[in-house]
């Protein structure tokens, strides 16, 4: 098991080592395709061993799915920015020194994610999720244009603060473990924590989790903490927009349930669920109605990623085995899907020198291809059958009636609302006259296809294999 | 043991006393010379801890405090200031008077929530944590009543004085030391930030207020 952990990890940070060495753009962008390639393999090689747990890494049912989702965004990820920078060279938009130390960075960002997932150690979980953060907010403000300068700057005002106050959720849990758990690493260490649970003192534990909300909750995006999430998508290189929506308000969220699943093991602590609830609502129902008002692709598609987060962290709200399995289904499903939307997005882009989307109008005529992989992709967004996301979000809301229908009308409400902004805004983007410039885009449809063959088939046919291994991961978090 | 606590208590008492002063300063230098005593007086309450509990680790991170912050960031933001030429009066969003009674209500607000949910907990522990949050909450502050990008830097620093104090004084928090490189790492990147984004040449000023102009909230 360590030799996967420890592979999953040091090919990234090695590899953006070696990256940062070499000069031709073509060639560090091959080696980022290759060690992606690398470290999808060693993530798929977790199927094959046992769940197992140590002093610093832990390997469960749950973090296997996030770990071999994360290296498989990224894999294709990495081929998709292939096609991107490759333009952004010919459009003078990057220098190759910057696409060096992207590429570097790209990798560095994976490897951080991954230590992030695999921790056991509080401490290292959240050294992992504030690497990935920095290196993020780095790429935001790559093209160095006063807007993505003014992205980069916020991101990092409130992504710091983000981190601050859940360090300071660190620092308590800790103190709450103390008692039982005796000084020194143990009182950090996750399974031993949630082994203790019921022992742990209760009001340092509530305060904690309070401070791990807010903290962990900005890097999530949920509102009103989301403030950042938009300008750094639209201004970073698609990507990185790409990685930011799928992979790293995941592992995010990763990291806040492990902390839920401490806190409710313990039956004297404030139960986590309805905050979570509400949260939840407020963002989704928030984030559908500011899909109407967007006048940029990219911001569109960050609205909706707020939406989907909120949807996912009221799935876990919710709690018990059903809502667990839809929302962890959710998090795959979004995380696909929202990629691959981001994969088209660029390309249109590019096609078009603008995201602006009054700007970009007649797709279907200009470029085929592409409107029919973004309109692919914005169908299964909003959860139009028979794609994944349809499930998910069916399983979330039949649940939710099952057990408080009054309840249910708010998501669906909220469901409702964005799914006629985002349809509303694909047409505007399809049809009509077609707009002035369209450049012809050399695609990669490779990562898109993929994204969307792997939606529709889970939407159309979840293997039982892979859906038992989804139940037992939801039992994990009860 | 008692005068272990009597002196922990000082010095964490005296950082809270730095955050005040921090609040109401008008002149950028002496934001820049209050943060470096905060440091200082950090490092002192880390080296402090780092010898009462036996855990000789901990004066790497009372060092980095001493070098780092109280040496070379206050240095190189002075000389970018001079250079920059932006030696002039800190704009405030928030009158010094409102500014210092939020400051107050933020404190007791801290003290009383600490020391009321921490009954169990050991005594020290308890009143350096509470004045741990109240110097976390008016770094807090003052991040959100200035307008000047290298006071909300400095803002920002003097809350993470604040997680530090915190971190050392829960004792035997394994990875204090990690950490406190990690956040160094994440400060020392904001200070590079303003100096290779050169915010001042892009939009010939620091304050933050002209960033505003391209936010994309209507987009």
């Amino acid at each position: 098991m360590m030799t996967s952990v420890t592979l999953v990890i040091a090919i990234p940070f090695f590899s953006a080592a070696v990256l940062t060495l070499v000069p031709g753009y073509r060639m560090s962008a091959a080696g980022n395709m290759l060690a992606m390639f690398a470290t999808f393999l060693s993530g798929i090689s977790l199927l094959f061993v046992n769940p197992e747990v140590r002093d610093y890494f832990i390997i469960d049912e749950m973090n296997i799915l996030f770990v071999i989702l994360n290296t498989l965004v990224g894999l294709t990820t990495s081929i998709f920015s292939a096609s991107y920078i490759g333009h952004e060279i010919e459009t003078g938009k990057l220098t190759p020194l910057f696409v060096r130390f992207y590429h570097a960075m790209f990798l560095a960002m994976m490897g951080s994610m991954n230590l992030a997932l695999t921790a056991n150690n509080i401490g290292l979980m959240w050294v992992g999720l504030e690497m990935a953060t920095l290196i993020t907010v780095v790429m935001v403000g790559i093209y160095r244009t006063p807007s993505a300068l003014e992205a980069s700057w916020k991101y990092f005002i409130l992504g710091s603060v983000g981190i601050s106050l859940a360090f300071f959720g660190t620092i308590l849990i800790y103190l709450a473990g103390q008692k039982t758990l005796g000084e020194g690493a143990p009182a950090m260490t996750w399974n031993l924590l949630l082994a203790s649970a019921p022992q742990l003192d209760v009001s340092l534990l509530n305060l904690a989790f309070i401070f791990l909300l807010i903290g962990y909750g900005t890097k999530i995006g949920l509102a009103p903490l989301h403030a950042w999430l938009p300008d750094a998508h639209s201004e970073g290189p698609t990507p990185i927009s790409a990685v930011l929506s799928g992979l790293l308000l995941n592992v995010a969220l990763y990291g806040l349930l492990r902390f839920k699943m401490i806190v409710s093991a313990n039956s004297e602590a404030i139960q986590p669920g309805p905050i979570m609830i509400v949260m939840g609502l407020i963002s989704l129902l928030f984030a559908s109605f500011m899909l109407y008002q967007r006048r940029d692709i990219k911001r569109l598609f960050a609205y909706s990623s707020i939406e989907h987060m909120g949807l996912i962290t009221f799935a876990f709200g919710m709690g018990g085995p059903l809502a667990n399995f839809a929302g962890l289904l959710h998090m795959a499903m979004h995380s696909l899907t929202k990629s691959a939307i981001f994969f088209a997005v660029g390309h249109v882009a590019q096609a078009k020198g603008t995201q602006r989307i009054a700007a970009i109008r007649g797709l279907s005529v200009t470029h085929p291809g592409l409107a029919l992989g973004l309109a692919a992709g914005v169908f299964a967004i909003s959860g139009l059958p028979p794609f994944g996301v349809f499930m998910s979000e069916f399983l979330i809301l039949t649940t939710t009636f099952a057990r408080a229908p009054w309840l249910a009308v708010l998501p669906a409400l909220g469901l409702l609302i964005a799914f006629g902004a985002l349809l509303w805004r694909l047409q505007d983007l399809l049809f009509g006259e077609p707009t002035e410039p369209a450049y012809p885009v050399k695609a990669s449809s490779i990562p898109l296809l993929v994204h969307m063959t792997l939606v529709l088939i889970a939407g159309i046919y979840l293997p039982p294999t892979l859906a038992a291994w989804f139940e037992r991961a939801a039992e994990l978090l009860k | 043991m008692n005068h272990a606590y009597d002196v922990s208590h000082l010095l964490a008492g005296l950082m809270l006393v730095a955050s005040f002063a921090l609040l109401y300063q008008d002149r950028i230098f002496a934001v820049l010379n209050i943060f470096a005593a905060q440091a200082v007086l950090l490092s002192m309450a880390v080296g402090w801890e780092a010898w009462t509990q036996q855990r000789p680790h901990l004066f790497v991170t009372a060092a980095l405090a001493l070098g780092l912050k109280g040496i070379v960031i206050p240095v190189a933001l002075h000389k970018m200031i001079v250079r920059l030429g932006i030696h002039r009066d800190v704009e405030q969003v928030v009158g010094v008077g409102k500014t210092l009674m939020a400051g107050l209500a933020l404190t007791s607000l801290s003290l009383l929530l600490v020391l009321r949910i921490t009954t169990a907990a050991e005594s020290f522990t308890r009143e350096g944590l509470a004045l741990a949050l109240a110097i976390i909450l008016l770094g807090f502050l003052m991040m959100i009543s200035r307008r000047n990008a290298v006071t909300q830097i400095v803002g920002f620093m003097s809350l993470e004085n604040g997680l530090i104090l915190a971190a050392t004084g829960a004792r035997g928090m394994p990875l204090v030391v990690e950490i406190s490189v990690a956040f160094s790492v994440l400060i020392a990147l904001f200070v590079f930030a303003v100096f290779v984004f050169r915010i001042r040449e892009r939009f010939d000023s620091v304050d933050v207020e002209a960033l505003e102009d391209v936010r994309g909230d209507h987009r």
